[in-house]
């Protein structure tokens, strides 16, 4: 890719290289892993249909505009819309758009890792049917945190760890691709865009080792194996993953800022060995930063929850620089286009063409959210917010706008050329007005959120007054403009569907391209270490570690008498 | 490596600005005592009812104007339950589960924290003004989690 090659001994091999990058660019995507990544894509698009739809429910039901039936309750609702949305929609998007990815930039999968990529996707599939009949049922009326001592029947804990290693084959397909392509290529870089699979990857693995732990632990005490569990240890092995997976999709998001959306404007990626430590301190600082979930727990010191202040913030910094890189790139290809004076460049880019208008917007929802995200994290203010609406709102405006437009972004090219089809004007104008759509929905919904949060109003709550307590009342206006969004998002979920499935079956024929930007031409060369996996990895478990060896160990040693399973609904 | 100039002059005041919102942080929590709800003591789940104070739970008045308020928390309510209570005075509450996770929730106040089964938890409030305040879980318990409420008379 980017790096010249200038050892002599090289240059057959590169030459090769050359010959069948070339013959790739021309026959355009492996019919194999189009069809694998295509897989991915329609699961992904059908849970939003399905989990967009349970959405609109439990908005209507807060508001206290719809009843929901005794058969299928508000929170059997918010279990089901927590799980295809948080967990099959983002893990499906980003692993077929990864696995598309990885084929387009390392010249094909190989076989056996085309193979585990369809492995991992009937896991997880096998694991989503096992873990969602119980919920369909009433028998894992859990949420998507499951926390004990309630009690899900152990098929729904079954199906969440099939899930997760289904996950892990996928990763670790991606890892031996990786491997390879760089034993063939000695001396060169890990082509950008691997570079980001690699940390996403990375993370989910090494993510998801605690929920796995806690899950299988689960599996034995809901089947009546054990007879009482440690709900501190449980929760704080939940978090451990629960927020660095969130990361996970952000990052995925992030990855197309960098390498993608500057293709589509015309300009040039940012500075490459930047764009390389950013990845690598999202990956290094990521898994700590769930502790903020635990800030009002007790069983933790105050001490303890200060460190944890700093691992949360420290996952900002990077954060910070993408900010800066994103402005950068978008300035210097408006004044290239001839954009004049202070904001001129501004007006140079191409607003019309959803490719960009819709991660452009994601990218603008992130300044509000992380900005929110900070002030979360931080004690005190975490403390006024905690589990109230605000949260909700805060993670609609981020894995809700900043991460899913960008993937809806992504969509307008990656379908069509996968399906070797072409991005019609006719369908741009509907991403268009569909990226419209969903940004007034969020903003009437997240921002309801938000503030009926700071008013007291509670997350994961059905429709109550709370015997018609005078502060309860006062939050109905605020329940009303969210549900205004949500039937707005429900529309927008449905062109977006729409969208996907003509793009992949009915738009017309012809070759798309996968969009990877040049890096900047006067840049000098990106330094070897950044490579350097096996270093990072080694310092995401240093940090793993100051984060949570202190109160895992205290809450092990020092535990309470353990609880029974309960089922409270 | 070579960084812009823009980007060095935005990292600083990135950084700075960070560094400001953690040395407020602790400036309140270890000065000012602010910081979140910790306490750090256990009880065994399935014997509350028989372990002190829990085995006999109320408001118990601790000093001039000073209340501690010992409450359970089980699946839907709060043990005592309308709690009334005279203007400025500081109660603090002393709680934990019978059951399942609880939260406990004032609205419009600063008053949040989680109540786990096993653990002890105790937040303190001074009540400076009059008026009848609200009490909720506000974390998912079960089918009757949004009735979970109770009230604090602040006269």
């Amino acid at each position: 890719m980017e790096t010249v090659i200038n050892k002599p001994n090289l240059k057959k091999t590169t030459k090769k290289k050359t010959m069948k990058e070339k013959a790739h660019q021309i026959l355009g995507v492996v019919p194999e892993d189009a069809k694998l990544s295509k897989s991915y894509m329609a699961v992904a698009f059908i849970a939003l249909l399905i989990g967009g739809f349970l959405g609109l429910f439990q908005g209507l039901e807060r508001a206290g505009l719809l009843q929901l039936p005794s058969w299928f309750t508000y929170y059997q609702v918010l279990t089901a819309h927590g799980i295809l949305l948080v967990l099959v929609l983002t893990a499906f998007f980003t692993i077929g758009y990864f696995y598309a990815g990885l084929s387009h930039t390392l010249g094909g999968l190989l076989p056996q890792v085309r193979k585990m990529g369809w492995i991992g996707f009937w896991m997880k599939m096998v694991g989503f049917v096992v873990a969602v009949i119980p919920v369909l049922m009433n028998e894992a009326t859990v949420l998507y945190t499951f926390y004990p001592p309630m009690a899900a029947s152990p098929f729904f804990c079954i199906g969440l760890a099939l899930i997760v290693l289904g996950v892990w084959v996928c990763a670790f397909g991606a890892f031996i691709n990786i491997a390879k392509w760089r034993k063939s290529n000695p001396g060169k870089h890990i082509p950008i865009f691997a570079f980001f699979a690699t940390g996403v990857f990375v993370l989910l693995f090494f993510g998801s080792i605690g929920v796995t732990v806690e899950v299988v632990t689960l599996i034995f005490w809901s089947a009546g194996l054990l007879e009482t569990i440690n709900v501190m240890v449980s929760r704080t092995l939940f978090w451990s993953f629960g927020h660095t997976l969130v990361n996970i999709w952000y990052l995925t998001a992030v990855s197309a800022w960098y390498v993608i959306v500057p293709k589509i404007i015309g300009g040039r990626r940012f500075s490459d060995t930047l764009t390389r430590i950013v990845v690598v301190l999202l990956v290094i600082t990521n898994i700590p930063g769930g502790f903020h979930h635990q800030i009002v727990d007790p069983g933790m010191t105050q001490a303890l929850k200060f460190l944890h202040v700093f691992m949360s913030l420290s996952i900002a910094f990077p954060s910070l620089m993408t900010a800066f890189a994103m402005f950068y790139v978008f300035e210097r290809t408006g004044r290239a286009k001839g954009g004049k004076g202070l904001l001129g460049w501004f007006k140079k880019l191409p607003w019309g063409d959803v490719r960009f208008l819709a991660p452009f917007i994601a990218m603008a929802a992130f300044i509000p959210a992380g900005a929110g995200g900070i002030a979360q994290t931080t004690n005190q203010l975490n403390q006024v917010v905690h589990n109230t609406m605000w949260v909700v709102g805060h993670f609609h405006l981020t894995v809700g706008t900043s991460v899913i437009l960008t993937f809806f972004g992504i969509t307008y090219w990656l379908i069509p050329f996968l399906s070797k089809r072409v991005l019609t004007p006719a369908m741009n104008k509907v991403g268009v007005i569909q990226t419209i759509i969903w940004t007034v929905g969020m903003l009437f919904m997240s921002g309801a959120m938000h503030y009926v949060g700071l008013l007291g109003s509670p997350r994961r709550t059905s429709y109550t007054t709370y015997g018609d307590h005078v502060v309860a009342l006062g939050w109905d206006p605020y329940m009303f403009l969210l549900a205004i969004g949500g039937t707005l998002l429900i529309v927008g979920v449905l062109i977006q569907v729409y969208a996907v499935f003509h793009m992949m079956f009915f738009a017309p024929k012809g070759e798309t391209e996968f969009p990877i930007a040049e890096p900047e031409e006067e840049e000098e060369k990106t330094p070897m270490w950044t490579d350097r996996w096996g270093l990072w990895i080694v310092l995401m478990l240093l940090v793993v570690s100051m984060g949570y060896v202190i109160p895992l160990v205290d809450l092990i040693v020092n535990a309470p008498p353990g609880s029974p399973p309960f089922r409270t609904w | 490596m070579k960084m812009h100039r823009y980007e060095e002059i935005w990292l600083a005041l990135s950084f700075g600005i960070l560094v400001i919102f953690m040395l407020v942080v602790g400036y309140q929590t270890f000065a000012m005592g602010m910081g979140p709800p910790s306490h750090k003591e256990t009880i065994d789940p399935q014997k509350v009812d028989e372990t002190a104070p829990f085995d006999n739970p109320g408001v118990f008045q601790t000093g001039d104007n000073e209340y501690e308020v010992v409450m359970t928390l089980q699946t839907f309510g709060f043990t005592p339950s309308n709690i009334e209570i005279p203007v400025g005075a500081k109660v603090t509450f002393t709680m934990t589960s019978k059951d399942v996770v609880h939260g406990f929730q004032v609205a419009g106040t600063n008053l949040n924290a989680m109540v786990m089964p096993g653990h002890i938890q105790k937040i303190t409030q001074t009540f400076k003004e009059s008026g009848e305040y609200l009490i909720l879980c506000n974390e998912y318990c079960g089918i009757g989690h949004q009735m979970m409420s109770t009230t604090i008379s602040v006269k």
